[in-house]
């Protein structure tokens, strides 16, 4: 196999805005997305026509490609895939256009193997492409819904025109003016139930989903941690 | 107007139906035997319901009332009269519903966007709303297109992981939960097609010369795709048929554009974190490219991200002089618009970016007397000579 270096498919080394680790260390990252129970309905080889770029979002505006992706994992290239994991997974849409491949790949679901991965192992790319989103975490995993009413700030939406202001200058009052009971919540999506908060803390908490937080985000974690943990001991909840 | 290439293509197309010896598997026989091995229960489609065909020709059944709304968290949020107008249609319909406060958001945005979650836990939050709504006996309806996508998603792995079931029982077990699966996953916008015949019949304000563009939800149709709604009397049976079938109903014109198939650009992520990628690709491949070959009144749309997308791009849009400027609501407002709503106190536009007050104007409707009346709504609110404004306020 030639050298990293040598392959036409990589970025070139020097623009890399991350460092390199030994070879072993890539390999370890690369088995743990294989081993996902989803990636053999993910991939299966590519003929690299190239009909999921034509149809990618991301694709038209980033140095970003899903044959590129389907490719090296086809090709099991572990320095190239440790290499989109530093780089390209977090420019990725989701839109899953590419399930329109021929083989029957998904290169957006590789790619979601991929992110989780760079996540679990606090992976450089997943700490920056997280900042920032601390906040939309915090809100999911501990009241259950993911966007507030009360997010609609003017300082953090400045480009979505003057009625995200008027949105926030008149809130309270244009929550209680809607019709269903449930939507006269500001910083809720609508009103979630005790026990069901209580219910979606134990699946963070059962399934590890809460353990991937610490390693992107230490201090997030914390505070997760410690609102769950004081919700269930007050429910009388023991793990 | 003049023939977009998309046309020309259409135009040379026949109609086509899939026989029902042309059919794909069928996921329901796998559903179905798991639930004889004792693995699961299968929450069945209340009697009343209407039969539709999907992608590749099951049949697909669309419950016509008794459903539990699995509302969105951005609508809800964010577009609170997208929502409103689903629940407004179907109390004007007559149908009875329940809206849960025992919901949380499916969170695939979330793990869409930073992936700081995994299969075992996205699937325990799916089957968890799913066994609630099972608890009241109501039948869940999807608001947002990606839960529906996500849920599809869930479905297939449950269906071909058996150590994810195990995992997921675990879990449910320890909430006291049954596991549970619908029949079908059912998505509002699919409703909103089923009873199409029903919402037209309650029509009192005239579609006729209204221009749409429609824009289909990615992860409604290219996600776990054999579930999506294809009619061979929509798009020749090419494109999914759900808010064409609709608006076409209410007398719209429906017009093509050549970037149909195009994502809007939301991103989960970008849409947070990096808008300048989801604005570019909003207005350059799908606003900007619907005016110059459809030059549409409203965009129409089915779901949360995509409505959110199209409206707030194209105010910074607009300040670089791009050729933009087009209002854009899901066909659930569409619809209820059609069916006398009020454009602020059901539709809430007011939270919209986009100008919709062109639309309103050819719709007939006089949106200033309107707003006057929401005004003077939130005014008594504000008097507290009310706490909310109620069902009973928006005629329902
Ligand atoms: S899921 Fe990602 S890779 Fe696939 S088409 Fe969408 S943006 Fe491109
Ligand atoms: S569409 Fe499929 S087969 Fe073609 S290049 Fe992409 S992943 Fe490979």
């Amino acid at each position: 196999m030639p050298a990293a270096t040598q392959d036409p498919l990589r970025k070139v080394d020097d623009v890399a805005g991350f460092a390199d680790v030994p070879r072993a260390e890539k390999e370890r990252l690369v088995a743990e997305v294989f081993a996902d129970p989803r990636f053999a309905d993910y991939l299966y080889g590519c003929y690299e026509c190239g009909i999921c770029v034509a149809v990618c979002p991301s694709a038209r505006f980033y140095d970003f490609s899903p044959r590129r992706i389907a490719q090296a994992a086809g090709r099991r290239d572990v320095d190239l895939l440790y290499q989109q994991m530093q780089e390209d997974i977090w420019e990725c849409s989701q839109c899953f256009s590419c399930l329109r491949c021929p083989r029957g790949n998904n290169p957006g679901g590789v790619i979601t193997i991929m992110r989780e991965v760079a996540v679990n192992n606090g992976m450089s790319s997943a700490r920056e492409a997280l900042e920032g989103y601390s906040r939309i975490i915090y809100k999911i995993m501990s009241t259950g819904t993911q966007v507030s009413p009360d997010m609609l700030q003017p300082d953090a939406f400045p480009d979505w025109g003057p009625e995200v202001q008027d949105v926030s200058e008149n809130l309270a009052l244009w929550r209680r003016a809607l019709p269903p009971e449930t939507h006269h919540t500001t910083s809720t999506g609508w009103s979630v139930a005790e026990r069901t908060l209580i219910e979606l803390y134990l699946i963070w908490l059962e399934t590890g989903a809460l353990d991937m937080i610490r390693q992107v985000d230490e201090g997030l974690h914390m505070i997760l941690e410690e609102v769950m943990e004081d919700r269930l001991e007050e429910e009388g909840i023991e793990r | 107007m003049t023939t977009t290439p998309v046309e020309l293509v259409l135009a040379k197309k026949e109609r086509f139906d899939r026989t029902p010896d042309r059919r794909s598997e069928d996921f329901h026989e796998e559903l179905f035997e798991l639930e004889r091995a004792g693995e699961l229960l299968v929450q069945r489609v209340p009697d009343d319901f209407v039969t539709v065909s999907t992608k590749y020709g099951v049949p697909k059944k669309i419950p016509r009332a008794h459903l539990w709304h699995h509302k969105s968290c951005g609508q809800c949020g964010h577009i609170p009269g997208y929502s409103t107008s689903i629940f407004w249609i179907m109390r004007k319909l007559g149908h009875d519903y329940h809206d849960p406060s025992d919901q949380t958001s499916c969170t695939a945005w979330n793990y869409y966007a930073s992936a700081t979650s995994n299969q075992a836990a996205q699937a325990a939050v799916a089957l968890r709303n799913f066994a609630a709504a099972y608890e009241t006996g109501y039948f869940p309806l999807i608001h947002c297109g990606t839960s529906y996508g996500h849920y599809k998603e869930v479905r297939a792995e449950i269906l071909r992981h058996p150590e994810l079931r195990t995992q997921v029982r675990k879990v449910l077990e320890k909430l006291g939960k049954p596991m549970v699966l619908p029949e079908e996953i059912v998505h509002y916008s699919e409703y909103l097609y089923a009873l199409r015949d029903e919402i037209a019949a309650q029509q009192v304000r005239d579609f006729t010369g209204i221009g749409v563009t429609v824009h289909p939800a990615c992860h409604y149709y290219k996600l776990v795709e054999g579930d999506a709604i294809f009619d061979p009397d929509v798009y020749q049976g090419q494109r999914t048929a759900v808010v064409t079938g609709l608006a076409t109903r209410l007398g719209a014109e429906v017009r093509n554009y050549s970037t149909w198939f195009d994502c809007c650009g939301f991103g989960f992520r970008h849409i947070l974190v990096q808008r300048d990628f989801t604005r570019s690709f909003a207005t350059m491949r799908k606003i900007e490219v619907m005016k110059e070959e459809a030059n549409p009144d409203v965009v129409l749309t089915h779901d949360t991200g995509c409505v959110t997308t199209l409206d707030k791009s194209q105010f910074a849009a607009q300040a670089h002089g791009k050729n933009v400027g087009v209002p854009v609501m899901s066909e659930a407002q569409f619809a209820a618009l059609a069916m006398g709503a009020h454009p602020y106190k059901v539709c809430q536009l007011h939270w919209h970016s986009a100008n919709y007050r062109p639309l309103l104007e050819k719709m007939g409707i006089d949106w200033r007397a309107a707003w006057a009346e929401f005004e003077e709504s939130v005014a008594k609110l504000a008097r507290n000579e009310q706490e909310f404004v109620t069902w009973e306020d928006v005629g329902v």
